[in-house]
């Protein structure tokens, strides 16, 4: 174990899966993959195929003790067990596909609570608030109970959070499309800089924001697709058809007519 | 031999937990025996014969089943050496949270289900606050956040205690389970209880059915918390 990578300040540089096995037993096709920082990779497949198994293998620094049998390495080495479980040193933020919280408490008090979690600064809870109030249309008001927040406002909050309380070198999304929220944005404010982001998704236009996708199949990894030059075309037009469907959306939500 | 007191809340987890563990004990070639204490009924037996261990069942009946537990300790370690085990795993039946039935040379082991929401480790009292180690349950079902500001919970009430989040569908955190059973040390010579049970004889022990105040005699204690001997 390297000292190097115990020191919470020193980011991971690569992020390895080691392939495992599909739901019948059989190895992954894709026996290994590294992936750098700074970089977006998608995962993408049927549902039912395998993807929030494999970003609950990240999540947990998996190391062959999965049904997956699949190991995770940071800067090639297996994580010491304290980077999997203590918040105040964990390298993975998870934004998954819950959309509601069961916590009895105020926004405010469980954010303070989860700052103080994660070694940080409990005053963060108001500059969580704010930017979670920048995704979603009706704001949240810290003084609110968790449980009674819309699916959309949970998860603003679960995005903001991310960004500013759980600030780690490796987020992993869980289809955010399906949030209610703005994708495009929440993606921007959870990939930072120099991160290395995990994104599984059914969207079109976040697969090919994606550098590669890794594609799985009946709780296999199949296949690597890097994003080429045509598809980086493809995504320009995608890009271009998702910001008018946005518009169209809002004008609709703000109860105006479609021009 | 090893002795394991496993606890916690009904529906926390506790028998499929406990299951996986099991496997990973195997794996590493060691010789569990199980022995489920419940209230009335139970079928958990029949799950953890699946597994191919020596299992056996004690109900509680008219008896609080944690000081049935504590009561019968010793023949539960003498079956499990007859049966050529190397460790004896003890899942309670988890009811009232006043009782910890944890002896101190015991490996105790408090389950707790995350959806019961972070409130929840400060309501389980001594069942968490003496126990070992604590797991946390059903963690897929919340937010990553949620999952953190309940373990931070949890070290406020047992500061001291090894967390391990677990799942039992997946097997997730049995591994690390079944290796901290494996390295606990072997019990020896007298045990004692972590934590004393709570007060004892009033009269509904005895099988009082009449609920007016007039009827009860022993150590009482009112709503406002005061606490008085009532009797001869």
């Amino acid at each position: 174990m390297s000292q190097a990578i115990m020191e919470q300040n020193i980011k991971p540089l690569t992020l390895t899966i080691q392939g495992g096995v599909d739901k019948d037993g059989h190895p992954d096709a894709v026996s290994e993959i590294e992936i750098a920082r700074g970089e977006i990779i998608g995962i993408v497949g049927p549902t039912g195929s395998g993807k929030s198994t494999l970003i609950a293998d990240i999540e947990q620094f998996a190391f062959g003790d999965t049904p997956s049998g699949r190991r995770i390495l940071i800067n090639s080495l297996e994580p010491a067990g304290e980077l999997r479980s203590d918040p105040r040193k964990k390298l993975v933020a998870q934004l998954s596909q819950n959309m509601h919280f069961l916590a009895d408490m105020s926004v405010e008090e469980f954010l303070r609570m989860h700052a103080k979690s994660r070694g940080k600064d409990p005053g963060l809870a108001d500059k969580v608030v704010a930017l979670a109030n920048t995704l979603t249309g009706e704001p949240v008001n810290p003084a609110f109970q968790l449980t009674i927040l819309s699916g959309g406002q949970s998860r603003a909050l679960m995005v903001a959070d991310i960004a500013v309380i759980s600030d780690s070198p490796i987020v992993l999304i869980d289809e955010i499309e399906n949030a209610g929220i703005k994708k495009q944005e929440a993606l921007r404010l959870l990939s930072g800089e120099g991160k290395i982001v995990v994104v599984v998704t059914h969207d079109p236009m976040l697969a090919l924001m994606a550098s590669r996708r890794i594609v799985m199949k009946n709780g296999g990894m199949t296949k690597v697709i890097s994003t080429n030059e045509d598809e980086q075309r493809v995504f320009r037009d995608v890009e271009r058809l998702d910001g008018w469907l946005t518009s169209l959306r809002e004008t609709i939500r703000q109860g105006e007519v479609v021009a | 031999m090893k002795m394991v007191v496993v606890a916690g809340t009904p529906g926390s987890g506790k028998t499929s937990v406990l299951m996986h563990a099991v496997k990973g004990l195997l794996r590493a070639g060691h010789s569990p025996a199980l022995v489920k204490i419940d209230c009335m009924w139970t079928e958990d037996d029949l799950r953890f014969k699946r597994l191919k261990v020596p299992v056996a069942v004690g109900l509680a009946k008219d008896m609080c089943p944690d000081h049935y537990a504590i009561y019968n300790f010793e023949e539960m370690l003498e079956w499990a050496a007859a049966q050529q085990a190397d460790m004896l795993l003890n899942e309670t039946a988890g009811l009232c949270l006043r009782c910890a039935p944890y002896p101190d040379k015991a490996l105790a082991i408090c389950v707790i289900d995350v959806t019961t929401g972070p409130n929840s480790p400060l309501k389980v009292g001594p069942l968490l606050t003496t126990a070992d180690a604590a797991v946390m349950t059903k963690g897929d079902l919340v937010s990553q956040a949620e999952r953190e500001v309940f373990r931070e919970r949890i070290l406020e009430a047992n500061p001291g205690c090894r967390i391990i989040e677990a799942n039992g569908l997946s097997g997730k955190g049995s591994a690390e389970l079944a290796e901290l059973m494996a390295s606990w040390p072997d019990i020896c010579g007298e045990m004692v209880l972590r934590h004393n049970p709570p007060l004892a004889i009033c009269t509904l022990c005895t099988g009082e059915l009449r609920v007016s105040k007039e009827h009860h005699r022993g150590v009482l204690r009112h709503l406002d918390g005061f606490m008085e001997y009532t009797g001869e």
